[in-house]
């Protein structure tokens, strides 16, 4: 194994973008097209007025590969601004989960007290199947969804990670 | 104040003239019509029709690269737009500022798979530095505006405007002047932060083999960024090497000159890097045709790299010293702060450095014998040269054996008189590239140096040419071999020479005649000065058709995989160095 392929981190950075069409295209064809790892991506508009978009993609690679996703990123020209969550101080980042599990029964009932132990709050139900709304740290919503595969577990949809630093500075 | 009412077509005439633009290369189709009837009703900007798209963005390349100024394309929309993809990747890989009109279907019909439509915004966006759809005329001129300022500064690239036909026959009065546009998010990094220049200049204070690598990001930064370069590396009697894109940053008859580096460059040039204890590398990109193999590049040297472009530094070679900013403003700082802190390199050190670097040169790794009738390729480009060096001269290349030994002969002492592609290898590159330069420069001698494989993949331009009597030399080193893919046969692949042989050529005198310009055919040694001068006073066009020995090999060599210090210096050094598995799998 070349040294390249060592010590892999995962990152999270924040990407504030005009909102304008293609932008999302752009990010993603440049993770595609130089190689680079996706593991999550949202984006949402976050300011209407000026029309700014903020995308949150979590990646891994070399701590080289990932100085090269910052500034490829950097230097897109829609980018006003990105800042690397993990590296520069203490962030929160959140997932939301919605996870339908079906049947009835003692599994019905085992997936509703698990759910109650996770805070997952009840969305949709019926005699057979409930939605569960999950939010929290992607491990946890992984340990959840694991824990409802026996119990009937039919769909799950994620958001993928959001993020924001902690503190009163902004992006 | 509204101003006056103004089709969508007039106002993209109006932005181009408030540009400063003067030519236009292209070629119209259904979706552009409504452009070339504004055209057709105006003065002030020629257009120049190509037969080809992708010949269109190779002479706006050739045009941009020998004035500085952006090139502007004009097609079509579907196939006019991906046949300009080849043009819009050259300029992007090798950082020329173009500014690509084209045509699509009307907005109500994208998406329809209408007539002559594709997704030229998806296409182009990893081809272009940014690209646009115009979906409403009220933002047409910003983002006509938009595309020149993004086009030219920070690091030049190509951008691409898609233009639907109902757009440009909409009429409206939002036309507002380039001065009244400013961009919300670009705003690349010009100048470097002082400490950073400070660093440097104590850095190569304290060097004792210091060499300079510059590269295009020199020439991109204009005539003062060469100027201050020079008078740099002269103040500090310290060698200097150009890359591929960099020829003419620096005089090449300069005694501090050491030639191009990389896999052809000279072997004083590899060794210099290879050995030197400080490198400056400014506007340069560590490209793999430059480094050869990574791990063992310039082990032993601490690394300053300045760039325009953030993405450039630790890409490939990781640095010690990275300096954002333009290349022409970091080195004016770097000169104040050198003479602001009187410092000196280390005299004796220096000496024996130049005494290194002479035993290197005595090499003499171009050499080269001429014997008998039968023209050497070198030889012929060589002649080349010195016939045409105390002239007016720009060079343009095709891709290939014929590029590299132009870019080893030719000395070129000033920037943007070499236009080649350096990034791409796009084949084809160098007839279109030198109508643009023709046209840009009409009284001055522009010479494509090509292949007679290469030639063919754009020869339609000849007609262009013919059309607008650009009086374009086309000179062919023609060894009736794609002779880089035969070079990398020889020594990769047993001498299996798989569809590399020039079948079915064309009689080219008949060719240029047919175009009604002047043909020449060289086959004799001693023939070749006269043919030359009587190829350089011709003032038409003309096609040279200079028949040279069909198995020389470009060298020296770095082999892929290779170090700096293991070049292949001759033929007779191929079977002592084989090349290695790892390097087999590198192109």
């Amino acid at each position: 194994m070349s040294p390249k392929e060592t010590n892999i981190e995962k990152r999270t950075i924040a990407v504030l973008v005009d909102n304008e069409p293609g932008v999302l295209a752009r990010v993603i064809g440049l993770f595609s097209g130089r190689g680079y790892n996706i593991e999550s991506l949202t984006v949402s508009e976050v300011d209407q007025r000026k029309s700014f978009s903020r995308i949150t993609v979590v990646t891994s690679g070399t701590p080289q590969i990932l100085e090269q996703i910052k500034a490829q990123l950097d230097r897109l020209v829609p980018v006003h601004r990105i800042s690397d969550l993990t590296n520069e101080g203490p962030a929160v980042e959140r997932e939301l989960a919605l996870v339908k599990v079906a049947g009835t029964g003692e599994k019905r009932v085992e997936s509703l007290r698990i759910a109650d132990i996770f805070r997952a709050r009840v969305v949709d139900s019926s005699h057979d199947h409930f939605v569960f709304e999950m939010t929290g740290k992607s491990d946890k919503l992984d340990v959840f969804i694991d824990l409802m595969q026996p119990l009937g577990l039919v769909d799950v949809s994620r958001t993928g990670v959001v993020a924001i630093s902690r503190g009163p500075k902004g992006l | 104040m509204a101003s006056e009412q103004l089709s969508g077509a007039e106002m993209v005439i109006k932005s181009l003239v408030d540009q400063g633009v003067e030519v236009i290369f292209g070629y119209p189709g259904g979706a552009v019509l409504p452009i070339y009837d504004a055209l057709f009703q105006q003065n002030n900007i020629e257009h120049i029709l190509v037969r080809q798209e992708g010949g269109a963005v190779h002479a706006a390349e050739g045009y941009a690269r020998s004035t500085g100024k952006v090139g502007v394309v004009l097609v079509t929309s579907g196939p006019g737009a991906t046949n300009a993809v080849t043009g819009l990747t050259d300029a992007l890989m090798d950082s020329i500022p173009i500014v690509c009109l084209t045509g699509q279907v009307p907005t109500h019909l994208i998406g329809n798979d209408a007539f002559q439509e594709a997704d030229t915004t998806g296409i182009t966006r990893p081809c272009t530095k940014h690209n646009y759809l115009v979906k409403e005329i009220e933002n047409l001129p910003r983002v006509m505006h938009e595309a020149f300022y993004v086009a030219q500064n920070g690091r030049p690239g190509p951008v691409v405007i898609d233009l639907p036909k109902d757009i440009l026959q909409g009429k409206s009065d939002c036309y507002v002047p380039p001065e009244e546009i400013k961009h919300r998010s670009y705003k690349p990094q010009i100048d470097a932060e002082p400490n950073r220049i400070e660093q440097a200049v104590k850095l190569i204070a304290g060097a004792k083999r210091p060499v300079f690598y510059t590269g295009g990001g020199v020439i991109n930064a204009g005539d003062r960024g060469s100027e201050l370069l020079t008078r740099f590396v002269r103040k500090l009697g310290v060698p200097c090497t150009n890359t591929l894109m960099g020829l003419g940053g620096f005089p090449a008859s300069d005694p501090q000159f050491l030639g191009m580096l990389g896999m052809h460059g000279t072997y004083e040039a590899n060794l210099a890097m290879y050995n030197c204890d400080v490198m400056i590398n400014i506007g340069a990109r560590f490209d793999d045709r430059v480094t050869g193999r990574l791990d063992e590049f310039s082990p032993n040297s601490t690394k300053i790299h300045v760039d325009i472009d953030p993405s450039s530094i630790n890409k490939n070679i990781m640095v010690d010293l990275p300096i954002i900013g333009d290349a022409a403003r970091v080195l004016e700082a770097m000169i104040e702060a050198w003479d602001k802190g009187d410092y000196t390199l280390d005299q004796k050190a220096l000496k024996a450095w130049w005494a290194q670097i002479d035993e290197w040169r005595s090499k003499d790794c171009l050499a080269y014998t001429q014997k008998g009738k039968l023209i050497k390729p070198q030889y012929a480009i060589q002649r080349l040269y010195e016939l045409t060096k105390d002239r007016d001269t720009y060079i343009t290349t095709e891709v290939g054996q014929h590029q590299m030994w132009a870019a080893q002969y030719f000395k070129f002492e000033e920037p943007k008189r070499w236009m080649t592609s350096g990034g791409l290898g796009t084949m084809g590159y160098g007839l279109p590239a030198a109508m643009g330069v023709q046209r840009a420069h009409r009284d001055s001698l522009v010479i494509d140096v090509a292949g007679e494989a290469s030639i063919l993949m754009n020869i339609q331009e000849l007609s262009c040419i013919a059309q607008y009597n650009l009086p374009v030399k086309v000179f062919i080193v023609n060894n009736q071999w794609m002779g880089m893919v035969r070079q990398w046969q020889e020594l990769l692949h047993g001498a299996r020479y798989s569809e590399s042989y020039s079948a079915s050529l064309p009689d080219f005198v008949k060719l240029a005649d047919s175009f009604g310009m002047v043909g020449m055919r060289c086959e004799d040694a001693a023939d070749l000065d006269g043919m030359i001068m009587e190829m350089i006073d011709t003032p038409r066009p003309v096609v040279f058709d200079c028949a040279v020995v069909q198995d020389e090999n470009v060298f020296p060599m770095i082999p892929s995989g290779a170090a700096h210090n293991q070049m292949l210096m001759g033929p007779e050094d191929k079977a002592a160095k084989p090349i290695s598995e790892e390097g087999m799998v590198l192109v």
